[in-house]
């Protein structure tokens, strides 16, 4: 039943895409624009009648183009400014992981702490309410000015995203282990670093993984608005390159890629979850 | 020792650590020199007698002065030394420029494929950048050796308005002209500034010369800038995607961004910059003063690439080819068809005519005084420089006139006479002499 179930799905999403693509052709069709009607031949060639113009939202065939033109060679580098997709998404990935590495050394065991610890808790309750709401680009001015660097300062703004939602999950799992477990490990007088490896860790683990992946996934929202902002290398300053030229279809490439890397990226930490997840 | 902040009121700038020179500037000029010349005199001396003993003999016989005399009529010491500051091994030799991706960066740019800064023994890496802002940052962050900025950036960052001061000077203009006033389509027949009350427009900075030419000719026809209209910066590149969105209803933006308005038809040419100061500054070369003093050869070496460059920039026949060289992704990334017609002077203006002003953009490279009395006489009006203006300091500090002749020398090239020069502003003669009454005739200012 399931296996029908899912290759019925599978049919759906195909048909839907079929719709999607359809209305976009639909909608794209080239209108013949006649706002040159009665200029001269040398007027209209300087506006670029007759070659391939970019605006107007790009029909399909104009994207899958683009598609295909950056997929075949995704690992060119003809300079510091133009290079392939791939070295593109490898800079975006490095700074993610990097800024996201960080955050997990700072925020697992400080959420250890807060969350065995009331009075930790309490007294660093105020701080956390008062940054999780901070939009990371508005870290940006400041990371540029005081770290004088702009990539350790994209570093640092996927840092300072990403350590919230750990650091409240680690804290809240930590916080909600169950008073039963607890106790027996107290009436067997297991010692703390124990206790804490043996029971608190794998009980709070699923709580602690899911802080993680939506840390991963804001992360990730993140790097693309940093790198255009910084620019140089990575996937967010190949999107505003090509946006500067007023290109769509790369754009619109680009975006496709984006979505499928943090699809990656997700499920990734999906079948970690799976794996950390225990049934009472 | 380390170079004193001009710019800091309490720093003494008349006299030197030692005394016996005006400003410490000039000590550790001497100091240098001083030095140069003894590892010369020891070079020449070593070749001459390369048994220490033979040297000794020599001098206790004719006397030092004599020995002196004798070498130098044969060996030209003044030459010599003259070429070992000049031409001298670049102490650094991997830079970072940074370009904001614009026609006006074209001569720092095409010094890069022609190979003029290999030939100067450079290596230099061109790294597009997203923003004004981002630029001035990531030269006061050092992550940039020097960069492209606009004309009155290096004066606003020297003076620390808007920023940290930081001493930044100006080698060379990169561009004269070559801006326009872009409107969206819809005002197409409202071409008459005086009912343009209420309009938003875009400038790519607070202190370019865009802000400071678009505010004159706001106030020349009775629109107050501070107060009639909204002046919203926005990154160049980013001004044709606005325009399209309606977020503005016009700019004053560098071309290749006003063709391209005019290429996707979303707005058409209004007047072309020059209509309002034929041969005004736009960008300019700019360099850290730290830089320059930590790496001489290497800011001559980049002077003697980015002078060849301009004057390449400047020959009309070459610039079909610079449109082909700057249109790719690497550099500018925007049609050909669009640079051709900035960097020729034949262009479309949006309007259904054909305009030939071959002359719609230019790359005299020499930093005239009298730009930065100009531009320092706008600051003050609208308010950005309080007080009192040391005009004359501030121009001789940031433009490096006396080095951009001295290189332009060098490189074969004629460097102008003087270094200031009347010129009119919408029709109006500005007179650097007389830049503060310059200030007080307008009837519409911030002061």
């Amino acid at each position: 039943m399931s296996k029908v179930l899912r290759l019925k799905a599978a049919l759906l999403s195909l048909l839907l895409f079929a719709v999607f693509l359809g209305v976009w052709q639909f909608a794209t069709q080239a209108k013949e624009s006649n706002s040159l009607a009665g200029a001269s031949a040398e007027y209209a060639a300087l506006m670029g009648k007759g070659a391939e113009k970019t605006d107007g939202f790009p029909p399909p065939a104009k994207v899958g183009r683009a598609f295909v033109e950056y997929l075949s060679d995704p690992f060119y580098d003809k300079g510091p400014n133009d290079k392939g997709i791939g070295i593109q998404l490898a800079h975006s990935l490095a700074r993610v992981g990097l800024g996201f590495l960080l955050a997990v050394i700072v925020a697992l065991p400080l959420g250890f702490a807060i969350g065995m610890s009331p009075l930790l808790f309490q007294a660093f309750n105020p701080f956390i309410q008062v940054l999780k709401p901070i939009s990371p680009l508005a870290w940006m001015p400041l990371a540029l000015y005081s770290l004088k660097d702009s990539s350790i300062s994209g570093i640092f703004v996927i840092f300072i995203c990403s350590i919230w939602p750990m650091l409240i999950n680690t804290a809240f799992g930590v916080a909600s282990v169950r008073r039963d477990w607890l106790n027996v490990a107290r009436t067997l007088e297991v010692n703390p670093l124990r206790k804490a490896f043996l029971v608190i860790l794998p009980a709070a683990a699923p709580t602690i993984v899911t802080g993680m992946r939506i840390s991963m996934g804001i992360a990730w929202l993140v790097i693309v608005a940093a790198e255009m902002l910084v620019g140089g290398t990575g996937i967010g300053y190949f999107v505003w390159n090509e946006w500067n030229n007023l290109a769509l279809p790369n754009v619109i490439f680009a975006v496709v890629m984006i979505g499928l890397v943090g699809m990656g990226l997700d499920l990734i930490f999906g079948a970690l979850q799976k794996l950390v997840t225990y049934r009472e | 020792m380390a170079l004193q902040n001009p710019f800091d009121p309490n720093a003494v700038l008349h006299r030197c650590s030692c005394g016996q020179h005006t400003s410490q500037v000039e000590h550790e000029l001497a100091q240098t020199e001083a030095l140069n010349q003894r590892v010369i005199q020891t070079t020449v001396m070593k070749a001459l007698f390369p048994e220490d003993a033979e040297r000794r003999r020599f001098l206790s016989a004719v006397g030092a002065s004599t020995a002196w005399a004798a070498i130098s009529s044969i060996v030209p010491f003044g030459t010599l030394e003259a070429m070992a500051q000049d031409k001298g091994a670049p102490e650094k030799k991997d830079l970072k420029v940074g370009f904001i991706p614009i026609t006006c960066a074209s001569p720092l740019i095409m010094a890069d494929p022609l190979g003029f800064y290999n030939k100067e023994g450079l290596n230099v890496s061109m790294m597009k950048t997203a923003g004004w802002a981002l630029i001035r940052d990531k030269v006061l962050n050092k992550e940039y050796d020097a960069s492209h900025m606009l004309a009155p950036m290096p004066i606003a960052i020297s003076m620390g308005i808007g920023s940290n001061a930081a001493p930044t000077n100006v080698m060379t203009i990169q561009n004269i002209n070559g801006q326009a006033i872009v409107l969206a389509m819809k005002h197409k027949t409202n071409r008459d500034p005086k009912n343009w009350k209420g309009f938003k427009f875009a400038i790519p900075f607070e202190f370019s010369i865009h802000n400071l030419l678009l505010r004159y000719y706001l106030a020349e026809h009775g629109v107050n800038p501070d107060t009639d209209v909204q002046l919203r910066v926005v990154p160049p590149p980013e001004m044709v995607a606005n325009l399209r969105a309606g977020n503005i209803d016009g700019f004053l933006g560098p071309d290749p961004v006003n063709q391209r308005a005019v290429f996707d038809e979303v707005g058409f040419i209004h007047i072309l910059s020059r209509e309002i100061w034929d041969g005004h500054p736009c960008c300019s070369f700019a360099i850290p003063t730290e830089f320059v003093k930590q790496n001489p050869n290497t800011f001559a070496a980049l002077y003697r690439a980015i002078l060849k460059s301009s004057a390449m920039a400047r020959d009309p026949k070459n610039r079909p080819i610079m449109a082909e060289v700057l249109a790719p992704a690497n550099y500018l990334n925007q049609p050909k068809a669009v640079l051709e017609q900035v960097l020729t002077g034949k262009f479309a203006d949006g309007l259904g005519n054909v305009r030939n002003v071959p002359e719609r953009v230019d790359f005299d490279p020499f930093p005239w005084y009298s730009m930065a009395y100009w531009i320092l006489s706008q600051l003050k009006r609208w308010g950005y420089v309080k007080g009192e203006v040391k005009y004359k300091d501030i121009a001789e500090r940031v433009y490096l006139l006396t080095d951009a002749k001295k290189y332009m020398a060098e490189v074969g090239q004629t460097p102008p006479k003087e270094t200031m020069k009347k010129f009119k502003v919408m029709g109006k003669e500005f007179d650097p002499a007389k830049a503060d009454a310059y200030v007080a005739s307008f009837a519409i200012k911030k002061v």
